[in-house]
């Protein structure tokens, strides 16, 4: 196996659209990580620990690059995370560890954290894809099912496999990795490099993946179907890492039909579908504020889909995506037309022609002063929905107000005492590394259980 | 995994790390914290009669932004009461009867030698070290640096000690000398089982323009102090290198700049046994000896070492003397045309700096005639720079590879990771070196053979 080599991506094919989007960031070379691990001071109690979900130990990490212990760079990182290297790659750097370092308080550049992590841990693991493998515990016979094969649910597996357990993933899409692989700006990284993690990932120890399999609450209905009750009997416990649900819905007419896409499924599209074409679009609208509006719209500036803008309730200001990505979108030559709330989708027939945008003021939309713009495709990324029922059954399983699944936050473990939950589903929606650390927490109290109980 | 223990003459440390006689070496607390960070052995920070310190005390060298490349100290010997240091080091070797614990001392008359060694004895250490290196301060009453570089007193002094001694004798060598092999020869006929270098080098860190006092500054007036730190590396290597190929050489630590895994495996590579470490633990603490434990152990697998002690010496034979190279090696530097960024600074210091044989695409003989060449190809060719990150319309500079001496500065020069490379061409197939020459009676004098045949002949 090789991990991290293009274009050994498992069920991805060629000629998706995201290939079209060149990377940000690209690799170092060894020389310009060495420059820039030179350029950290190594700081004691260093506060980019402090700002990473995960607690790497990044000074301890970057000083491995610049003595040119790039294998011990990598395990420093990957003993704390074990998808350090997609989160190296597509991680908020400047609002974590990168945004509290000492470099920022100089008025100097802050220390390029996320891509030294990239270059230590793709070094490293093509170099020697067994890396940690090697340090795997003896085998304890105990057994862990994993609901969903996103970050939360891959990094427990990962972990719980080093402990030498064995587990068994869950998958219900054909695709594993959750929205890491289906969902990412490919200008970040792209599917087949998070198949290649995950390859990584499931050559730690005993894991298998099955993909095509749904959990589901009640009877199982077929041969893609397993139910919940079922894991808990079979299994010594189990990690729920469902994710999130499909894109939400304005709710105006005219929505229903071609041209309206929720943000998440187009970019999966764009991500994965070879056959999928936005071949004479020219004019696209993507309404929301947040992270994943902010994505989808760069990623249609950069596929050179003409004027892009972007379709937002409040002000810029208030937007909770990233301001640094919003920089990023307008240099991509996006357009943000803050304060307007959609309408009505308008239609020639079946085609789409364009979306009915009307002033917000004190909060309310202000119908009667509505104007249209005029747009061939429309993403709308105003939420998620929640997949979280499926947690209610396991007994025990409590959600809160907003859907959501309620762990204790050191162990991950929920009301169940054998059941465990982690990622977007337990926060709302938060990033691959908080996923990444769930999927750690709960696998070092599963290990922590099964030892004393044993 | 390899085996990372070594066995210094009959000591057994679980690694070649130690920590030098130093700071960070100053009590039983610091000693204690360092081997439950990983490291295999200390020093213990030099015992002798009561001195009192100054203050300031160190001077850095920073260099492209980067701090302490050099450090500079006038520092003495251990400044807490002598009990004090013994009854910490007895409690330290009894926690970690696995860690290797050597007692540093400096003193003056026999009876003072005979006595220190039995008190540093009774606390359970290991082994002693002799310091004969101390450049400042010490040497002026006679004793450090003073003793390291008159081969006849030092003989004599680990003579001494030698009599009374009943653990393995370390003697450590200053630098400040102009043949490291005298004292060297002078320890070992004197019967010490071990040596170790480097001490510091003498040296005063700089001026302040201000005051017109050098520094580090005491009052008014400052003094030479001795240099360590990443800056004398290659100054250890050489001096452990003289040594370690001497005949029937004993066991090395290795002392000088060691701040990494890498720079511990050279040593090693170069005849040290064990390393020592001041300055990069006095910058960065005891943590750094993970990493060096974990690169250490990564490339002694990766290369098939089944041991550190299999390391030591490996680079030794091919140390040799200038006369002994072979003259009829050549390399000429090759510019990678895809790497290239624009930059010129090869252009520029194979010009001013070398043999002007690189040249930039698109010059008129005059106009290479005007910058300084004597020479021309027949043909530049005319590449654009085309890497990432190249300047737009830059050329990629040629290597007139007949004028080409080998010299590598281009290759040192350019920015570029792996940009310019050496290309082996051989001058004749068989090893030729001046030592052959001269042999033959056709050694090199000034204004080449001819004159040399002349000048002969006369
Ligand atoms: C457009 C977009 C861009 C993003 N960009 C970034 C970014 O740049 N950086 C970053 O750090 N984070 C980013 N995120 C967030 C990040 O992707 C998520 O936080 C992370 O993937 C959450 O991991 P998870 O394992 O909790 O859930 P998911 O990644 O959603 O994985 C859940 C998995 O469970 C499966 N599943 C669901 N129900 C079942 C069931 N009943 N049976 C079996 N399987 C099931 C799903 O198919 C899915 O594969 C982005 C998110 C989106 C939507
Ligand atoms: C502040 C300071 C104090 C030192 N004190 C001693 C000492 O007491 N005895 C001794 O043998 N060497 C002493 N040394 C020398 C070190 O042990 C070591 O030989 C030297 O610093 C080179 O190693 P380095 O480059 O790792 O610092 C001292 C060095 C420094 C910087
Ligand atoms: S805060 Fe910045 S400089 Fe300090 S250790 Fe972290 S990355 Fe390095
Ligand atoms: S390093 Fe510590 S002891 Fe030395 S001057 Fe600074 S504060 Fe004082
Ligand atoms: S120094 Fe290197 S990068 Fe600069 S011009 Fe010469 S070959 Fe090109």
């Amino acid at each position: 196996m090789k991990p991290f080599r293009k274009g050994e991506g498992g069920p991805l094919a060629q000629g998706r659209l995201e290939t079209r989007i060149g990377d940000k960031k690209p690799l170092y070379t060894d020389g310009e990580a060495a420059a820039e691990a030179s350029r950290c001071i190594y700081c004691v109690d260093a506060p980019c620990i402090e700002a990473c979900p995960t607690g790497i130990d990044i000074p301890t990490f970057i000083r491995k690059i610049a003595t040119d212990n790039v294998r011990g760079a990598a395990r420093t990182i990957l003993a704390d995370n074990l998808l350090g290297y997609s989160c190296g790659r597509s991680c908020p750097v400047e609002v974590l560890c990168a945004g509290a370092c000492v470099y920022n308080h100089w008025g100097r550049p802050a220390i390029e954290i996320g891509r030294l992590q990239r270059y230590a841990t793709e070094t490293a693991l093509s170099r020697d894809p067994a890396l940690l493998a090697k340090t795997r515990k003896p085998p304890t016979g105990k057994r862990i099912a994993l609901v969903g094969a996103g970050p939360a649910s891959l990094a427990c597996a990962g972990h719980l496999a080093l402990d030498g357990h064995e587990a068994v993933i869950f998958e219900k899409k054909s695709i594993p990795g959750g929205l890491n692989t289906l969902g990412i700006a490919p200008y970040k990284l792209q599917a087949d490099d998070a198949m290649a993690e995950i390859q990584f990932v499931l050559g730690l120890g005993d894991i298998e993946l099955k993909t095509g399999m749904s959990v589901v609450a009640g009877e199982p209905s077929g041969e893609g179907e397993i139910s919940a009750d079922s894991l808990l009997r079979d299994y010594d416990a189990v990690f729920v890492g469902l994710g999130l649900g499909p894109d939400r819905t304005l709710g105006v007419p005219g929505e229903e039909g071609p041209g309206v896409y929720g943000a998440t499924w187009l970019i999966e599209q764009i991500k994965t579908n070879p056959e999928f074409s936005l071949e004479g679009v020219r004019r696209p609208v993507v309404v929301g504020g947040g992270n994943t509006a902010i994505d989808i719209a760069r990623e249609l500036a950069k596929l050179g889909l003409g004027e892009v803008t972007m379709v937002y309730r409040g002000a810029a200001e208030a937007m909770s995506g990233y301001a640094h990505e919003m920089e990023g979108a307008r240099l991509d030559g996006v357009r943000l037309l803050e304060r307007r709330q959609p309408v009505a989708i308008e239609r020639d027939g079946a085609e789409l022609r364009g979306i009915s945008v009307a002033p917000v003021v004190d909060g309310t939309a202000d119908a009667a002063r509505g104007e249209t713009l005029g747009c061939d495709l429309v993403a709308l990324a105003i939420g998620q929905a929640r997949l979280t029922d499926l947690a209610k059954a396991f007994d025990g399983v409590d959600l809160d107000e907003r859907g959501r699944v309620l762990v204790d936050d050191a162990t991950c473990r929920t009301g169940h005492p054998r059941v465990y939950a982690g990622g977007d589903c337990v926060n709302g929606g938060k990033e691959v590394v908080n996923a990444a650390q769930h999927g750690k927490l709960a696998a070092r109290d599963i290990t922590a259980v099964l030892a004393a109980s044993s | 995994m390899a085996d990372l223990s070594v066995d210094f003459c009959g000591v057994r440390s679980p690694n070649p790390f130690w920590l030098a006689s130093a700071p960070p070496t100053n009590t039983g607390d610091q000693v204690r914290r360092a081997f439950d960070a990983g490291w295999g052995g200390a020093v213990w920070k030099t015992l002798g009669n009561p001195i009192v310190n100054v203050s300031s005390r160190f001077g850095g060298v920073d260099y492209g932004g980067g701090r302490l490349m050099g450090l500079n100290n006038i520092e003495l010997i251990t400044d807490r009461p002598i009990e004090e240091n013994l009854r910490e080091m007895r409690e330290v070797k009894k926690n970690y009867p696995d860690n290797v614990l050597v007692a540093s001392l400096m003193v003056e008359t026999y009876e003072e030698w005979k006595e220190i060694i039995r008190r540093a004895e009774d606390t359970g250490c290991d082994a002693l070290e002799l310091n004969f290196g101390c450049p400042h301060g010490m040497c002026e009453r006679g004793m450090g640096s003073a003793v390291g570089s008159e081969p006849k007193v030092l003989r004599e002094i680990t003579g001494w000690v030698m009599e009374h001694a009943t653990t393995p004798v370390i003697v450590k060598l200053t630098p400040n000398i102009g043949d490291i092999t005298e004292p060297a020869e002078a320890a070992m006929a004197a019967g010490a089982p071990a040596v170790s270098l480097i001490n510091t080098i003498k040296s005063i860190i700089g001026v302040d323009l201000d005051t017109m006092v050098p520094t580090p500054q005491v009052g008014g007036a400052s003094t030479n102090g001795g240099y360590c730190g990443p800056a004398v590396k290659p100054i250890a290597l050489h001096l452990l290198g003289q040594v370690a190929r001497m005949p029937n050489v004993v066991p090395i630590s290795g002392i000088g700049g060691v701040s990494n895994w890498r720079d511990a495996a050279e040593f090693m590579a170069l005849g040290a046994t064990t390393v020592q470490v001041c300055t990069a633990v006095m910058h960065y603490g005891f943590r750094i000896v993970e990493d060096m434990i974990e690169g250490l152990s990564d490339f002694l697998d990766d290369q098939g070492y089944g041991s550190a002690q299999e390391l030591v010496g490996r680079a030794v034979p091919q140390y040799k003397d200038w006369g002994d190279l072979d003259l009829n090696h050549h390399a000429v530097a090759s510019i990678d045309p895809d790497k290239c960024i624009g930059c010129q600074l090869c252009y520029v210091a194979c010009l001013d700096g070398s043999h002007q044989c690189i040249h930039i695409p698109g010059m008129s003989d005059e106009e290479k005639r005007a910058r300084g060449h004597v020479a021309f190809p027949a043909h530049v060719p005319d590449r654009p720079v085309t890497a990432a990150g190249g300047t737009p319309g830059a050329r990629v500079p040629y290597v007139h590879e007949e004028e080409c001496v080998g010299c590598n500065l281009c290759e040192l020069v350019c920015p570029v990771d792996g940009c310019i490379t050496m290309v082996e061409k051989r001058r004749g197939p068989q090893v030729d070196t001046w030592a052959d020459w001269a042999g033959r009676g056709e050694d090199l004098r000034p204004g080449s053979l001819d004159a040399t045949r002349k000048a002969r002949g006369k």
